[in-house]
């Protein structure tokens, strides 16, 4: 597969504080949280209450409806407190890191001797399964299922998004026992997607058994459901398995070392942080231990995961499963007289409404104000622009509001995901929450159909 | 700054829920997101908005009205004093021109908003945007000699009937501004089916020329003429017709003007650059086949000249391409524009009553988008659903 997949659709959002491709110390987290909330669909089971020891891999809660998938903790310590929301529903289970990590072992194999069943069962008990995510639904994969293919997106194109090839490229071991390890989950292929612009790194260049396709094209061209539809779309029916390419060198680490690997690499971005670089840190760590005296005075947002999709974090909170990056922006709390007749030279807009475009090459400084009131849809074929996918939006979020359940299969509901529909939401003038219309729609067939 | 939000902070309790003016919560808050844009921050999704909002959107469509707007207001102007005979200086013009044009926008804003803001209450809802826009395009396609009372109830009628019966800016079907124009037309035909609407102070019996009654070209060529000539008995020429110093509603005379209005509509992203073009392309294909197979003079006039005549350039620009009346789907935009321009063209050439078809073609094709854009969807629902079958089909076949 040679050809190169043009994705003429999407924006590429050029924000300030892109992470410098250095590796910078951060002190051992104080706390780590596992947060069932990260988990897309998930009722956990607890297995611990505050004061119990334990170890990296030990078991903290697992699915209540698929007890098989088990959910362990990233470090060894105290679990120290259960944060609880509304109808006690669990927030995050927070442990107390003790100085050093011990590590529960698991028996493992040369994946070439395993079978399929014995291979899931590793990775169902070391809790390294959740890193497998299905779509539709965006929820953790189902042992049972047969995919009909597995999809891992090599590179990342969301603003301020890491450099995967600057992480992984010193992991060639370790994906390749990775990736024989999840040859097994499926019959059919597994893809891989790249950049075209750039050759492809040691790791991947050198990996086997997988398909590679190149895509060139702004974002969202690095989204694996954009990949997912160029290659191979979902049908009604059909389940594909996906992976983050990082995720398959923990699973390599695992198969070669028996121990689970707690280690992750997060990008800390935006134009709120003093010197955004890379930091090599533990899954689930406290979000100061990261931004400790590095980020810049006044009310500031601190999301885990990029601007478009990422989820909002207070001081206390701690880095998501699945996120590689944190993201620091200033809050929009203020007023302007006038602003929506102003020139707006600093202002970013993907529309030629303002004199920002005047400067091509820029960088912007974006806060979290909304930029407006909440209106009806007026402006059409804008959505269109920004989603390379062969459906209608429009018609397809007027479906889901209206609950049309036929409707919103005809549209194509099981193709999509709410983080192929962020530059919708970003560009639309009339700031509907369409990521949220869009969960709101797959919840709802979810429940149809299960 | 600082001391206007303060003052505005002070007030604004009054105009809550609870406060004594409470009925007017919603022309407090549209005014305050008038001069503040409001420090809302995003709660759910996305954490960074793009710049543009409907106010932006909105202004910038008024925006690129003005430019037929002003040359309107001149125009007024120069057909008054060509058809009367006297001399006026420049300044002369456009101050007459715009004693006239003024109050139809005054009057137009002032009804509708009045109602937009009312209905607003109603709803317990933020005033939307919308009639900005519809504001400013119900005077330029009113005849300048239109009563007010009259410019009043159109209005008053388009926004009611047109807009907010359906829900409001977003939901409705048809231009709320070819509403006001078609109700004016229908409601009081003997007013202005004469022509001596369409150029000022002809109704007063000012006209130099005995006999002439200020007819626009358009209906000169509906009674038949070849040559279309002016108050004074000169013909129009090209340049005339594409300037705009011809009779007609106040802003669609200049295809000039209109067209540096699309460069704006166009550059910014908020007009549909489809739609103008395909109208522009469907005129001109009926233009042809109508020169081709004439048999009267109307069907003569030239393919091109009845693109820079008449409501036809202003409608493609500013009517047609209303988001929210149009086909929604990118597809459906240009068969929708194209019927419009092939339609309005038929309409005037074909149709004794109506000299002019632009409205009437644009309100049938609005009326006609939803169905225009459910075809374009069935081909890609149908097409997901032959994708399936096929998966399913391979995999029988296989067993």
């Amino acid at each position: 597969m040679s050809d190169v997949i043009k994705i003429k659709r999407g924006l590429d959002i050029k924000l300030k504080g892109k992470a410098e491709k250095i590796y910078k110390r951060s002190d051992r987290p104080s706390f780590c949280a596992v947060k069932p909330v990260d988990f897309n669909g998930l009722t956990p089971k607890l297995t611990v209450k505050p004061g119990d020891e334990v170890k990296v891999g030990s078991l903290i809660f697992y699915d209540k409806y698929h007890p098989e998938i088990k959910f362990n903790s990233p470090v060894s310590g105290v679990i120290s407190e259960i944060h609880r929301g509304e109808r006690r529903k669990i927030l995050e289970v927070v442990i107390k890191t003790a100085d050093k990590d011990e590590f529960v072992n698991f028996s493992v194999k040369d994946p070439s001797l395993l079978s399929r069943n014995e291979v899931i069962e590793i990775l169902l008990t070391s809790g390294l399964w959740p890193v497998i995510r299905q779509r539709p639904y965006s929820i953790i994969a189902r042992p049972a299922d047969k995919p009909k293919a597995i999809f891992i997106s090599g590179f990342n194109t969301a603003p301020l998004a890491p450099d995967i090839d600057f992480i992984i490229k010193d992991s060639e071991d370790e994906f390749r026992v990775g990736t024989d390890v999840i040859t097994h989950l499926t019959d059919g292929p597994i893809h891989l997607s790249l950049e075209s612009d750039y050759p492809a790194c040691k790791t991947f260049a050198n990996a086997r058994n997988l398909v590679i396709h190149k895509f060139k094209g702004p974002h969202p061209a690095g989204n694996v459901g954009i990949q997912i539809s160029h290659i191979d779309p979902i049908n009604k029916g059909e389940v594909v398995w996906y992976i983050n390419p990082l995720d398959i060198v923990k699973i390599g680490k695992l198969f070669i070392n028996g121990i689970p690997d707690n280690t992750t690499v997060l990008a800390l971005t935006g134009s709120g942080v003093i010197n955004p670089a890379y930091y090599k840190t533990i899954t689930g760590a406290n979000v100061t231990s990261l931004i400790q005296g590095n980020i810049k005075e006044g009310h500031n947002r601190i999301i885990s995961g990029d601007v478009l999709t990422g989820t909002k974090l207070d001081k206390k909170g701690f880095t998501g499963f699945y996120d590689r990056q944190l993201t620091v922006i200033p809050e929009g709390k203020h007023f302007e007289f006038i602003g929506w007749a102003k020139p707006g030279f600093g202002k970013y807009s993907f529309y030629r409404a303002f004199w920002s475009w005047l400067r091509p090459g820029a960088e912007y400084t974006i806060d979290t104000n909304l930029k407006g009131g909440k209106r009806a849809f007026v402006l059409t074929g804008n959505y269109e622009s920004v989603i390379p996918m062969d459906i209608y939006p429009l018609q397809l979020l007027k479906a889901i509001m209206v609950e049309d359940i036929d409707n919103m299969e005809r549209l194509g509901i099981y193709e999509v995901d709410p983080e192929d529909f962020a530059l919708a939401e970003f560009i639309c003038p009339s700031k509907t929450e369409i990521q949220s219309i869009i969960k709101k729609g797959l919840d709802l067939i979810r429940k149809e159909t299960e | 700054m600082e001391a206007l939000r303060r003052f505005i902070r002070i007030i604004k309790l009054d105009f809550m829920k609870g406060g004594r003016f409470e009925m007017f919560q919603s022309t407090f808050e549209a005014f305050e997101t008038f001069l503040f844009v409001p420090d809302k921050v995003t709660t759910q999704g996305s954490h960074i908005r793009d710049a543009l909002d409907m106010k932006r959107a909105m202004a910038i469509v008024v925006l690129a009205t003005i430019p037929a707007l002003l040359f309107g207001i001149w125009n007024t102007g120069y057909q008054h004093f060509l058809a009367t005979g006297t001399e006026a200086g420049f300044r002369e013009l456009v101050w007459y021109g715009f004693l006239k044009v003024f109050p139809i926008i005054v009057v137009s804003y002032v009804t509708g908003l009045g109602i937009e803001f009312t209905s607003a209450q109603i709803r317990g809802h933020e005033v939307n945007e919308g009639f900005l826009v519809t504001g400013m395009l119900i005077p330029l396609i009113m005849p300048v000699d239109v009563p007010l009372w009259m410019v009043a109830v159109s209005t008053a009628f388009a926004v009611i009937i047109g807009k907010e019966v359906f829900g409001g800016t977003g939901m409705n079907i048809w231009n709320p501004a070819l509403i006001a124009r078609a109700f004016l037309f229908f409601a009081y035909p003997s007013q202005i089916s004469g022509d001596f609407v369409w150029i000022a102070g002809l109704k007063s019996g000012e006209g130099i020329l005995d006999g002439f009654s200020g007819a626009t070209i358009l209906a000169q060529a509906a009674s038949g003429k070849s040559t279309f000539v002016n108050g004074i008995g000169e013909a129009y020429s090209a340049w005339d017709m594409f300037f705009g110093s011809i009779p007609g509603s106040v802003g669609e005379t200049s295809t000039l003007a209109i067209l540096i209005g699309a460069a704006i509509l166009i550059y910014t992203g908020i007009g549909s650059w489809k739609i103008i073009v395909s109208v522009f392309a469907g005129g001109t294909v009926i233009g042809i086949i109508l020169n081709t197979f004439a048999v009267n003079e109307f069907m003569r006039v030239p393919y091109w000249q009845h693109l820079i005549i008449g409501g036809f350039a202003f409608g493609a620009v500013f009517m047609a391409t209303d988001p929210v009346s149009a086909s929604q789907t990118e597809k459906g935009k240009w068969i929708y524009g194209f019927l419009i321009g092939f339609i309005a063209i038929l309409i005037r050439v074909l149709n004794p009553a109506f000299p002019e078809g632009m409205m009437l073609s644009i309100l049938l094709m609005n009326t006609f988008a939803p169905l225009i854009d459910h075809y374009v969807i069935e081909a890609n629902v149908k097409k997901r659903l032959n994708r399936a079958k096929l998966k399913i089909n391979t995999a029988a076949n296989l067993n």
